[in-house]
C-alpha cells in the first residue's frame, strides 16, 4: 500500500477544485447534503427574471431587483446577477436561497482552482463545473426549492461572449443569441426575439434588455420593474474581453426611462 | 542485535536544524518591501512558470524559499485554510495572522516529529487597507519559529547580508519603482552580478486595488519599473 501512495497523487484529480475540498473535509458546509426533508418549505423567497445576450463586445446580463415569497414580496432590492471571476458571471433564478448559496461556492471554486493552478479554468470548464453543482442540487429542487442559472462569459480563446443555461438536472445548453431565466422569462424572451439583432453596440444591447425586462414586469406578477418612487432599477454587467463591469445606475435610471417615457407617448402602455 | 544509538534530544535537534539551514541557503534569495501604495516582493527566480510568491487571498501573499514541492504544498494548504475560512464566515475573517499560526503550527510539528525536517522558510504579508490599518509581514522558519517583521524581511541563503543592507537603505513611503529597485540591490549585494527582469519574480499587493489586491508585474512592466526607477506606484 504504501509503495501505491505516491501514484494516488497522480489519481487525485479533484486537487484544485473547492467543492471536493469542502466535501472532503467539511462537509457540514457543503449545500445540498444535509438530510432532506419530507416536505418542502411553505413558501420559499423566489428570485424572478434574470436575461443575457450576446451584443459587439461580449455579452450583456441583467436581471430584476425583486424578490416574491408566494403572493407577497420578500424583498425589493435582491442582486441577482454574480460576478463570478473576472470574465464571466451568473444570474440566478429560482430559490433565492440555494441560489445564492450556489453563487457564492461557484465563485469560491473559481477562485480557489485560479490560486491553486495559476491559471484560468475554461470558460467551457467552468459551465461544466456549474452544471455539476445544479446536479447536486436535484434533490432538494424535487422538493421545490429549484436552482435554474444563467451562465455568461467572455471566452478568451475563441475572443467571443458565450451563454449558457441550465434545466434542474444539471443539463447545460448553449444559447447563441440570447435567453431568459426565472418567473418572468417567457415574456422577456418574446421580447428578445423581436429586439435583438446581430452585434449590437452597447448603448443599443442595454436598450434591449432593459425593454425586456419591462415588459417581463409588465406582463408577469413576481417580476419588479423600474421602482422610480424608491429609485430602483435593474442591475445591468457587462462581460468583455476586459473583465467584467458594472453599468452605472445613473446610466441604467436614464435608459429606463427614456423607454417609459417613450411607452406614454404611444399613450395605450405597451 | 545491535542497540540503536542513543542521540540525544539536543544533538538530534541540532543536526536538523543545520540539514534544514544548508539546504536553504542552497536557494536563491527573496526580499519583500513595505511600499507607499502596498507592499512589494521580490524573488531572484529565473523560472516564468515555477512561482515562489502567490496570492493566498484578498490581502494576503504567500512566499517561500527552499524546496520547491516543500513550501509549494503549503502554499496550497495555505489556500485552502484562507478559502474554506472565507466561504464559512466572511470575507474580511481571513487574516494573515492566523494563517501564519497554522503555517508555525506545521512546521513545527514536522520539525519536531518527522525524520526529515522542511528545508523552507515562508513568509506571509497582509496589506492594511486604505483608512491606515497596518501591513502585516509574518516569516516563518523552518522549525515553526515565526516572527513579525516590520517595513522589510529577507530570506533564503544570503538573508542576513540582505537584512542588514536593507536596515541602512530602507525608507518608508517609497514608490514601487524605487522600492523594487532597492529589492534587487539588496537582492545582488552578495554577488557580483547584475539581475535584469529575466531573473526576477515581482508581486506587489496593491492596496489601491479593489477587493483581490494581489499582482504580478509583467516582464515588460518590470523592464520598464527597473529603468525608471522614481515613477509612481
Amino acid at each position: 500500500m504504501d509503495g501505491e501512495r505516491w501514484r494516488l497523487l497522480f489519481n487525485d484529480y479533484s486537487n484544485s477544485s473547492f467543492v471536493e475540498l469542502l466535501r472532503r473535509e467539511s462537509p457540514h458546509l457543503v449545500p445540498g447534503l444535509g438530510p432532506a426533508s419530507a416536505a418542502a418549505p411553505a413558501e420559499p423567497v423566489h428570485g424572478t427574471t434574470v436575461l443575457s445576450m450576446r451584443y459587439r463586445d461580449g455579452v450583456i446580463m441583467a436581471g430584476d431587483r425583486q424578490a416574491t415569497a408566494g403572493y407577497q414580496v420578500a424583498s425589493r432590492r435582491i442582486e441577482k446577477i454574480f460576478k463570478s471571476d473576472e470574465l464571466s458571471g451568473v444570474g440566478i433564478a429560482g430559490a433565492a436561497g440555494p441560489a445564492m448559496e450556489m453563487a457564492k461556492l461557484f465563485q469560491t471554486e473559481l477562485e480557489h482552482y485560479e490560486k491553486v493552478e495559476g491559471e484560468n479554468l475554461s470558460l467551457e470548464g467552468k459551465a461544466n463545473r456549474l452544471s455539476q453543482m445544479i446536479r447536486m442540487n436535484l434533490p432538494a429542487a424535487m422538493q421545490g426549492l429549484v436552482v435554474v442559472p444563467i451562465f455568461a462569459g467572455f471566452d478568451e480563446k475563441a475572443g467571443v461572449g458565450r451563454l449558457f443555461k441550465y434545466d434542474i438536472t444539471g443539463g447545460r445548453y448553449e444559447e447563441t443569441n440570447y435567453d431568459a431565466q426565472g418567473s418572468g422569462s417567457k415574456d422577456a424572451r418574446d421580447s428578445l426575439k423581436k429586439l435583438w439583432k446581430r452585434d449590437m453596440a452597447r448603448e443599443d444591447a442595454m436598450r434591449v434588455s432593459l425593454e425586456a425586462l419591462i415588459d417581463a414586469a409588465d406582463e408577469d406578477v413576481g417580476t419588479g420593474g423600474p421602482d422610480l418612487v424608491r429609485g430602483i432599477f435593474p442591475s445591468v454587467k457587462t462581460i468583455t474581453r476586459s473583465g467584467f463591469g458594472d453599468v452605472p445606475e445613473d446610466e441604467v435610471r436614464r435608459v429606463c426611462e427614456g423607454i417609459l417615457a417613450d411607452r406614454t407617448r404611444n399613450s395605450d402602455g405597451t | 542485535m545491535p542497540l540503536p544509538y542513543y542521540v540525544s534530544p539536543e544533538q538530534m535537534m541540532k543536526d536538523k536544524a543545520e540539514y534544514a539551514r544548508k539546504g536553504i541557503s542552497r536557494g536563491r534569495s527573496l526580499v519583500t518591501l513595505e511600499c507607499g501604495d502596498g507592499i512589494l516582493l521580490v524573488a531572484e527566480n529565473p523560472s516564468t512558470l515555477l512561482h515562489k510568491i502567490s496570492e493566498i487571498y484578498d490581502r494576503i501573499a504567500f512566499a517561500g524559499v527552499g524546496k520547491y514541492n516543500e513550501f509549494e504544498n503549503l502554499r496550497i494548504a495555505g489556500i485552502r485554510h484562507a478559502d474554506v475560512k472565507g466561504y464559512s464566515y466572511s470575507r474580511g475573517d481571513v487574516t494573515a495572522k492566523a494563517l501564519a499560526n497554522a503555517y508555525s503550527q506545521a512546521l513545527g510539528n514536522i520539525f519536531t516529529q518527522d525524520i526529515k525536517p522542511f528545508e523552507v522558510e515562508v513568509l506571509v504579508a497582509e496589506v492594511g487597507d486604505t483608512n491606515g490599518a497596518k501591513s502585516e509581514i509574518y516569516h516563518i522558519l523552518y522549525d515553526g519559529t515565526i516572527e513579525d517583521e516590520r517595513n522589510y524581511a529577507a530570506m533564503g541563503g544570503q538573508a542576513d547580508e540582505i537584512r542588514r543592507f536593507l536596515k541602512d537603505h530602507y525608507q518608508e513611503g517609497m514608490t514601487l519603482g524605487d522600492a523594487l529597485q532597492l529589492g534587487v540591490r539588496a537582492l545582488t549585494v552578495t554577488q557580483n552580478k547584475t539581475l535584469t527582469e529575466r531573473d526576477l519574480e515581482v508581486a506587489v499587493l496593491d492596496r489601491t486595488k479593489a477587493q483581490r489586491k494581489f499582482r504580478r508585474i509583467p516582464l515588460e512592466a518590470l523592464g520598464q519599473l527597473l529603468g525608471a526607477g522614481s515613477k509612481p506606484c
